[in-house]
């Protein structure tokens, strides 16, 4: 059922989409998609899709709005010479080819089987995977695989990051040092909403067993509480080789694999037995949420920099 | 009666939120956007949660109805310090050198 609404946003989101794509301007670009994310969670909610819903607001437009952000900055500052435009049978060619591909997309729409889509057996199997949220059942248990995957391409991104370290800044701390007046607005921002997002963090990780919620959504906001603390000049952004940070960014991953390999042995890969489910599954979650905690705020802070210059 | 209270408070709200709009669109320095955006921000979205709370089931969504503007008041003013900063001095390394 298409309201009004839905429409008028639809068609936002479109020209949302248009705007970061096609403007010339990278601080408007990178502004247009914090508000497509915002608009595509919107969207999301209208679906009745709230896991989406939340993690789409808080990694798609929050975290990763933050990232692209720093990115243009230090772009910025580099000053890159003007690449010349490429040649126009190229442009041309080029978009020729997309509009060949959105076009056999639409096409597609109207041929596409209609399915209820696996609605029906996830339900079926969802007591016993020890979980009463539907989406944390795939995620966790029906389609671990594809989580465990994900977690490690996290991982691989935060050691591409820290790739760009100079070898005389390795292994200092994260990132630039971030100084603040004491008692300015940031720092002031700093102490209260910390306190707050790990409340909200924690609650999102536990609510994720029966509810919309989860180790992604929930570790995004524990990112962000750490992030913001550090900015305001509160923390220092850890070593990156501190002890404490190496085992956080690697719980989740590593309790994944070796419930794999524990399934393995036992039946098959992944598989969590009935019975311990639930148990397994929260206590899963619980570290997963750490890890993408530790490894999305590491990914923001950046590799290790020279720390003594003037700049922030 | 309650849904007609809703529907007026939702509708003042909203009405700040286009003036805040047209205010942050048409104004022409810095410090009178951000004076157009925080008002539309703060009354806007307090008259809206105002007119949501009358159509909540329990104390719970009206706790967490609360919290919502409440983190919305506090982020949005902090930011608009911070954005006014910069607007009205260069920056010179600081965040929130500026403060005097």
């Amino acid at each position: 059922m298409a309201t009004p609404f839905d429409l008028a946003l639809s068609l936002l989101v479109l020209v949302i989409a248009a705007f970061a794509v096609l403007g010339r301007h990278g601080f408007m670009a990178v502004v247009f998609f914090i508000t497509f994310g915002l608009l595509l969670a919107l969207a999301w909610l209208r679906l009745d899709a709230v896991d989406v819903a939340l993690a789409e607001a808080a990694i798609g437009a929050g975290l990763t709005g933050v990232l692209l952000l720093v990115a243009r900055s230090r772009l910025k500052a580099l000053e890159p010479p003007l690449a010349p435009a490429p040649h126009p049978v190229l442009r041309a060619g080029a978009g020729v080819g997309a509009a060949a591909v959105t076009t056999g997309l639409v096409l597609a729409i109207p041929a596409l089987p209609l399915s209820t889509g696996l609605q029906a057996e996830v339900m079926e199997q969802l007591p016993l995977t020890g979980t009463d949220n539907p989406v944390t059942a795939v995620l966790l248990n029906l389609r671990g695989w594809d989580t465990l995957l994900e977690t490690l391409v996290l991982l691989a991104a935060l050691l591409g990051v820290w790739t760009l370290a100079r070898e005389i800044d390795w292994p200092g701390r994260a990132g630039r040092a971030h100084r603040t007046r004491p008692d300015g607005v940031l720092a002031q921002f700093g102490r209260v909403l910390p306190p707050l997002a790990l409340v909200i963090g924690v609650y999102l990780v536990w609510v994720g067993g029966h509810r919309p919620g989860g180790a992604f959504q929930g570790g995004t906001v524990l990112a962000a509480a750490w992030i913001v603390t550090v900015m305001a000049g509160l923390l220092p952004a850890p070593r990156v080789d501190d002890r404490t940070l190496r085992t956080a960014l690697l719980a989740g991953p590593v309790a994944f694999v070796v419930l794999a390999v524990a399934g393995l042995l036992a039946d098959s890969v992944l598989v969590f037995p009935p019975d311990r489910a639930k148990l397994l599954l929260l206590g899963l979650e619980a570290l997963l949420a750490v890890s993408i905690a530790a490894t999305l705020a590491m990914l923001v802070f950046g590799a290790p920099e020279d720390r003594s210059g003037r700049d922030p | 009666m309650l849904d007609a209270l809703t529907l007026t408070l939702i509708g003042l709200g909203l009405g700040f939120f286009a003036a805040g709009s047209v205010g942050l669109i048409r104004f022409p320095d810095s410090p009178s956007r951000l004076h157009a955006l925080t008002k539309a921000d703060n009354l806007g979205l307090g008259l809206i949660a105002l007119g949501l709370a009358f159509q909540v089931p329990d104390l719970g969504s009206l706790l967490k109805l609360l919290l919502v503007w409440a983190l919305a008041i506090f982020s949005a003013g902090a930011a608009a310090q911070l954005v006014g900063r910069v607007a009205v001095e260069p920056d010179d390394g600081l965040p929130d050198s500026t403060e005097r």
